[in-house]
C-alpha cells in the first residue's frame, strides 16, 4: 500500500482510478499526494491501515506507559543500596532480580526508562526547532547567506560529535535538561539540511508566487505557507530525531559519561551488566537491552510509516 | 546525409498517398472506402470490462467496451480524462496496473484471444504483434541505456536476432522515423536528444518489430502544435508503408478528426458513439459528442458567440451507475436515460450509439452571445493602462569558464506592446519563446534585465518593494495549474480571504462576505468555503484561482495559461466565465497560452512571440484572418480543427525543425533557420517589427502580406 492509495482514498472527488493509469494524470497524481495535508484524522487511519506503523505506535504506547505508570502499580526503593539482597537472580518478589547493589532490575527498568525517553523527546524538539528556523531562513534567503549557512553545517556534520559530547560531559555534570540540551545542539544539522530543501522547493511553488502577487510579507511566507506545509516532513523528522537520541543517551551512559549517580538510565544500566559479564548475571543485561532495541525498534517503524504517509524521504 | 535524404523521400511519397486517400475517402463520406471488409478485422473488442481494485475502493475504468480494428487502419479513442480511453489501450497491451484485472468480455486479435492469455505467451505478443507509443518520451524511455540499445532491444527479444543485425535493424528504423544521421545518433543517449525527437525514436521502437496493431496513447500531448504535426505525420506514414492499423489514444478532437478514419467516443468507461471519422463529424448523434464538438473553441467560430458548455464535472466511477453516464450532464436527458442503460445501436456505415435520445442536425449548436459582442477596441488618444518598452530577461546558464564570458538563456529580447483600458491581449506561442517569463515580469514576480513594464503612467520594473506591496492590488495573476497555486493546507474561505488579509481590506466579516460575493461570480456555492483544494475538481479549483485574483478587483490581469490543465468539457466553462468577467468589469488582461484558439476566444489583440521576440501583432482578426509572419501562418497550419472536412494545409506551410537554443539565438531573424521563405538578408539583419496594415505589425522582410502603408511611407 503506497501513499497514493491512501491519497485516492481519502479525495473522493477526484476522478476515477483511469486518471492513475494515464501517464499524465499519474504524474499529478504523485503531485498531488506530495501537497495534500496529513491531517490528524488522515493519519491516524492511514496508520491503521499500516500494521507495521500502528505495531511501532502501540509499542511506543506500551513502553511509555511501563516507564511512567509502571512505578505507580509496582513500587521499589531505588535510592538505598540494599547489599544483601544483590545480584539475585529472577524470582519470587524480584521479577528480574536484582543488581549488584540489591536495585530492583525491573523498577529501576521503568526509572531509567524515563530519563532515556525524556532526554529523547527533549533533544529532538531542541534538535528541530533549530533546525527548522535555521533551515528556513537559509533556504528562503538564498544565495550568499544559504551558502554560508550551509557550510556552516557541513562543517560542523564533519566535527566527530561523540568526542565532543565526551569532553563536555566530563567537565561538567550532567543532568536530563543539560544532556538534552548538548545532544539537541548537535543533531539539529540534519534537521536544518532537511527543511532548507522543502523550503526550496517550496518557495517555488505557485501558491507562494501567487501569495507573493498579493503582496505577502517574508514573513507571512514563511508562517502560513512555508511552514504549515513543511510540517509533515518535520514530525516525521521529530521521531527519527527520538530515536537517535534515545540510542545516544544509552551510548553515553554505557561510555560512564551519562548522568550522576544514583540517576539511572537505560545505558549505565546496561555498562553496569556487562562489567559483571563473567558473573553470568544474564538478567542485568537482556532486559535493558531489549527495552533500547524495542524503543527505537518502535520509533522507527512509526517514522518510517509517517514518512510514507507525508509522501516523501524525510531521512 | 544520403541516408537521411532517402528516408525523407520515402516519408513524402507516402505522406503524398496518404493526403490522396483521405481525400476519397472525405468525399465518399463512407467507410468502404478504405475500410476493408469483416475478414480484415485485425483486433477485435467484445464487451470488455475492466477493474480496478484499490484497498476496499474498486473502480470500473472501462464496461462493455465494442470496438473492431481493420487492417491500415487507424482507430480514434477519444475521450476526456478518466473515460476509459488509455485503461482500454492498457487492457490490450495486457499492462493493467496493479490490482486491476478484465473482468469480462474478449479481445480478439487476428483469431488469438488475448483476454487471459499466460504471462509468457503475452509477453511474446507484446512488443511483437502489438506495441505501444507513449506519451512521455522523458520517462518511456530509459535514461541510462543508448537508444540504438533501446530500439534494438525489441528485435533482440522476439525474433532472435543477433546484436549485430538488430543494430543495423535499429539503424533502419531511426531513418525511417527521420532522426537525422541515425548511425551517429545510435550512441546518444535519451536526454540529448530534443522532445520531438525522442518520440520518434521511441515511435521506431514500438515499430521495429513491425507489429500488426500500435497503441499511441496520447503521443503528442506533451509536445508543441508544430512538432504534433510532424509526428502525427510520421506515423501516418508509417502505418501506410508497414502495413499496420494503429490505436490512436487522445483528447484532441482535432487530431482525431485528422487522422483517425474511424472514431469511437468513450464517456465515463463506455463508448458512446463509434463509427467513421467524416460521419461522426458530419451526423454526430450522440448527445455527450455533440456537446463536446460545441464545447471546443475552434480557429473560426464567431468570437461574440459564447461556447458551449457542458455543466457538471465527468462521472465517478468507483460507484455502479444506472441509466446513460452522462444523463446527469445532458440538457436532452429523461427518466428512461436515469434509468436504462442505451445499448450500441449500430445505423448506416457501422456509424454506432449508445443515446435513448439522438441529436440529429448538424453539430453546430445555438450559442449564446456575449451582451457585449464588440471587441473593445483602445481608443487611440486614452493612455495605456500597461505598456511594456524593450523588456529584456536573460537568465544565466551553467557556470563560464575562467575567463570566457558567462553564457546567458535570452528569454525575452526586447518585447515592447502596450493594453488599453478593458482591453485583453493574448500572448501566443510555443513552449520556450519567453512567453510566461513576460508574464512574470508583468505581475513584478521578477525583474527584467532591461526594459520597463509601465503601469498607469508608473514604472513598476523601478519601485520599491514597499511601493510595489501596495500596487500589487492592482496587477494580479491566474496561474496555469490551479491545484499548485491554491494551498493544499488552507480552506478555500481562507484562500480567498488571503489577498484581503494581506492588503489589510475590510474586517474579518467583510472578507468572508466578499468571498461569498466571488464565488458567485465564478459560479461557486458558498459551501465551497469550507472546504480544502483537493476536494474540489479541477473546473472548480481553476474557478477559485481566478475568484481570488479578482479578490482585489485589479485593473490588470495576467494570465498564464488559464486552461491549459482543464479537460475540454470543463475548459469551455471557465473559458466563458473569464470571458464574461472581462467584459463585465472593464479588466486589462492579458492572456498568454500555447493554444492558438483559446488565445483567439479570449483577446482583442493579439502578440506572436517567437525565442523572445514579438514577430507579429494586430489585431485577433488581423493576425488569425491574415497571418503575415511564416510563423504565424505555420502555426495556424500546425493547429488540427475538429472537422475532418477542412483540408490539410500544404506542407509547405508548415514549420518544420526544432526551436534553436535560446543561449545562441541565430543571427538576423530568429526564425529564419525554420523559414522556408528564409534570404541572406534574414540572417544578416534583424526585421524590425513594422507597421503593415491598421494596428496591424509584423517583424519579417517577407511578409506574407502586402505592407500597404509601409510601403507607401518608405519610397
Amino acid at each position: 500500500m503506497t501513499s497514493r492509495d491512501m491519497d485516492a482514498m481519502t479525495t473522493a472527488t477526484d476522478a476515477a482510478a483511469d486518471t492513475a493509469t494515464d501517464a499524465a494524470a499519474r504524474a499529478e497524481a504523485e503531485i498531488t499526494t506530495a501537497r495534500n495535508p496529513v491531517s490528524a484524522r488522515s493519519a491516524l487511519r492511514w496508520l491503521r491501515r499500516n500494521p507495521l506503523g500502528l505495531t511501532g505506535g502501540l509499542l511506543l504506547v506500551l513502553i511509555a506507559g511501563f516507564c511512567f505508570l509502571g512505578p505507580l502499580l509496582y513500587h521499589t526503593n531505588q535510592t538505598e543500596v540494599d547489599l544483601v539482597n544483590a545480584a539475585l537472580p529472577p524470582g519470587p518478589g524480584y521479577p528480574l532480580g536484582t543488581d549488584t547493589n540489591g536495585f530492583d532490575v525491573l523498577g529501576r527498568l521503568m526509572e531509567g526508562g524515563q530519563v532515556s525517553l525524556q532526554i529523547g523527546l527533549l533533544a529532538a524538539l531542541f534538535a528541530t526547532t533549530i533546525g527548522t528556523v535555521y533551515g528556513a531562513v537559509a533556504g528562503l534567503a538564498g544565495g550568499v547567506v544559504d551558502g554560508f549557512l550551509m557550510r556552516l553545517v557541513d562543517i560542523m556534520l564533519s566535527v566527530p560529535f561523540l568526542f565532543f559530547v565526551l569532553i563536555l560531559s566530563a567537565r561538567f555534570h550532567a543532568n536530563a535538561l543539560s544532556l538534552s540540551l548538548v545532544i539537541g545542539g548537535f543533531s539539529w544539522l540534519v534537521s536544518a539540511r532537511l527543511v532548507r530543501g522543502e523550503v526550496l522547493t517550496l518557495r517555488v511553488r505557485e501558491f507562494v508566487l501567487a501569495a507573493r502577487v498579493m503582496g505577502a510579507s517574508r514573513r507571512r511566507l514563511i508562517l502560513t505557507h512555508l511552514i504549515p506545509n513543511a510540517l509533515g516532513v518535520i514530525i516525521v523528522n521529530i521521531t527519527f530525531q527520538v530515536a537517535d537520541a534515545v540510542l545516544v543517551v544509552a551510548a553515553l551512559g554505557f561510555l560512564g559519561f551519562g548522568l550522576t549517580y544514583p540517576t539511572a538510565d537505560w545505558g549505565s544500566q546496561l555498562a553496569s551488566g556487562v562489567t559483571y559479564i563473567s558473573a553470568d548475571y544474564w538478567w542485568l543485561i537482556y532486559p535493558v537491552g531489549g527495552c533500547i532495541i524495542l524503543t527505537v525498534l518502535a520509533l522507527n517503524l512509526l517514522a518510517d510509516a509517517l514518512r510514507d504517509a507525508v509522501g516523501r524521504r524525510a531521512d | 546525409m544520403n541516408e537521411t535524404n532517402t528516408a525523407r523521400g520515402i516519408a513524402s511519397h507516402y505522406r503524398r498517398v496518404d493526403v490522396e486517400s483521405t481525400a476519397v475517402s472525405t468525399a465518399d463520406g463512407s467507410e468502404d472506402t478504405r475500410g476493408p471488409a469483416n475478414g480484415d478485422r485485425v483486433l477485435t473488442i467484445r464487451d470488455l470490462s475492466v477493474e480496478i481494485r484499490r484497498g476496499e475502493r474498486v473502480v470500473r475504468p472501462v464496461s462493455g467496451v465494442n470496438l473492431a480494428l481493420n487492417r491500415g487502419e487507424t482507430l480514434g479513442i477519444v475521450g476526456e480524462t478518466g473515460s476509459g480511453k488509455s485503461m482500454t489501450g492498457f487492457a490490450i497491451m495486457g499492462m493493467l496496473p496493479a490490482g486491476g484485472r478484465v473482468t469480462g468480455g474478449s479481445i480478439d486479435l487476428g483469431g488469438k484471444e488475448l483476454v487471459g492469455l499466460p504471462a509468457a505467451q503475452y509477453r511474446a505478443i507484446r512488443g511483437n504483434d502489438v506495441a505501444m507509443v507513449f506519451q512521455d518520451s522523458m520517462t518511456a524511455l530509459n535514461p541510462t541505456r543508448r537508444i540504438g540499445e533501446q530500439v534494438a532491444e525489441p528485435v533482440r527479444l522476439h525474433q532472435g536476432a543477433s546484436k549485430r543485425a538488430a543494430r543495423g535493424r535499429a539503424e533502419e528504423m531511426l531513418a525511417l522515423v527521420g532522426l537525422p544521421r541515425p548511425a551517429e545518433r545510435l550512441d546518444d543517449y535519451p536526454h540529448q536528444l530534443s522532445g520531438g525527437m525522442r518520440q520518434r525514436v521511441m515511435i521506431a521502437m514500438a515499430l521495429v518489430c513491425e507489429p500488426r496493431v500500435v497503441i499511441a496513447d496520447e503521443p503528442t500531448t506533451a509536445l508543441d502544435v508544430t512538432i504534433q504535426a510532424e509526428i502525427l505525420e510520421l506515423l501516418d506514414d508509417l502505418k501506410s508503408r508497414l502495413g499496420m492499423s494503429m490505436i490512436l489514444i487522445t483528447h484532441d478532437m482535432g487530431v482525431i478528426a485528422r487522422h483517425a478514419d474511424r472514431v469511437g467516443v468513450m464517456y465515463g468507461g463506455r463508448v458512446a458513439e463509434t463509427g467513421p471519422t467524416p460521419v461522426l463529424f458530419s451526423r454526430t448523434r450522440h448527445r455527450y459528442t455533440h456537446a463536446l464538438l460545441s464545447s471546443i473553441p475552434s480557429l473560426t467560430h464567431d468570437r461574440s458567440e459564447e461556447l458551449f458548455s457542458i455543466p457538471g464535472a465527468p462521472p465517478d466511477l468507483t460507484v455502479a451507475h444506472v441509466g446513460c453516464p452522462f444523463a446527469p450532464r445532458c440538457d436532452a436527458a429523461t427518466d428512461r436515460c436515469r434509468e436504462e442503460q442505451p445499448a450500441l445501436s449500430t445505423e448506416e456505415d457501422g456509424h454506432a450509439h449508445a443515446c435513448w435520445h439522438p441529436a440529429s442536425g448538424p453539430t453546430a449548436r445555438v450559442r449564446a452571445r456575449f451582451a457585449a459582442s464588440t471587441a473593445i477596441l483602445p481608443e487611440r488618444e486614452a493612455a495605456p493602462r500597461l505598456r511594456v518598452v524593450d523588456l529584456r530577461r536573460e537568465y544565466p546558464a551553467g557556470s563560464a569558464g575562467l575567463f570566457g564570458r558567462r553564457r546567458t538563456v535570452k528569454a525575452v529580447s526586447g518585447v515592447s506592446f502596450e493594453v488599453a483600458a478593458g482591453e485583453t491581449f493574448g500572448l501566443v506561442g510555443e513552449s520556450g519563446c519567453g512567453k510566461s517569463s513576460l508574464g512574470r515580469m508583468l505581475v513584478a514576480l521578477d525583474r527584467p534585465t532591461s526594459g520597463e513594464v509601465i503601469f498607469d503612467g508608473e514604472p513598476v520594473t523601478r519601485m520599491s518593494a514597499r511601493a510595489l506591496g501596495a500596487r500589487r492590488t492592482q496587477l494580479q495573476m491566474m496561474f496555469q495549474d490551479s491545484n499548485a497555486s491554491l494551498d493544499p493546507r488552507m480552506r478555500i474561505g481562507t484562500i480567498l480571504r488571503e489577498p484581503l488579509a494581506i492588503q489589510g481590506v475590510g474586517t474579518r466579516a467583510q472578507r468572508t462576505a466578499r468571498a461569498r460575493e466571488l464565488l458567485q461570480d465564478v459560479g461557486l456555492p458558498a459551501g465551497v468555503m469550507e472546504r480544502y483544494p483537493h476536494e474540489l475538481s479541477g473546473g472548480q479549483r481553476q474557478r477559485v484561482g481566478l475568484a481570488r485574483a479578482l479578490a482585489l478587483d485589479p485593473k490588470v490581469l495576467v494570465a498564464d495559461e488559464p486552461v491549459s490543465a482543464l479537460d475540454v468539457s470543463i475548459r469551455s466553462q471557465v473559458l466563458n466565465l473569464m470571458r464574461r468577467i472581462q467584459l463585465e468589469r472593464g479588466l486589462s488582461s492579458v492572456v498568454i497560452s500555447h493554444d492558438l484558439a483559446v488565445v483567439r476566444y479570449l483577446a482583442d489583440r493579439v502578440g506572436v512571440m517567437y525565442l523572445g521576440k514579438l514577430v507579429e501583432t494586430g489585431t485577433t482578426e488581423e493576425v488569425y484572418g491574415a497571418a503575415a509572419h511564416p510563423y504565424t501562418a505555420g502555426l495556424l497550419a500546425a493547429v488540427p480543427e475538429a472537422d475532418p472536412r477542412t483540408r490539410r494545409p500544404r506542407l509547405s506551410a508548415r514549420v518544420r525543425g526544432e526551436l534553436p537554443s535560446p543561449i545562441d539565438p541565430p543571427s538576423g531573424c530568429r526564425f529564419r533557420t525554420r523559414c522556408a521563405l528564409a534570404t541572406a538578408l534574414c540572417a544578416e539583419t534583424e526585421p524590425p517589427l513594422e507597421p503593415l496594415a491598421g494596428t496591424h505589425r509584423v517583424a519579417c522582410h517577407h511578409p506574407l502580406q502586402q505592407k500597404r502603408s509601409a510601403e507607401l511611407t518608405t519610397r
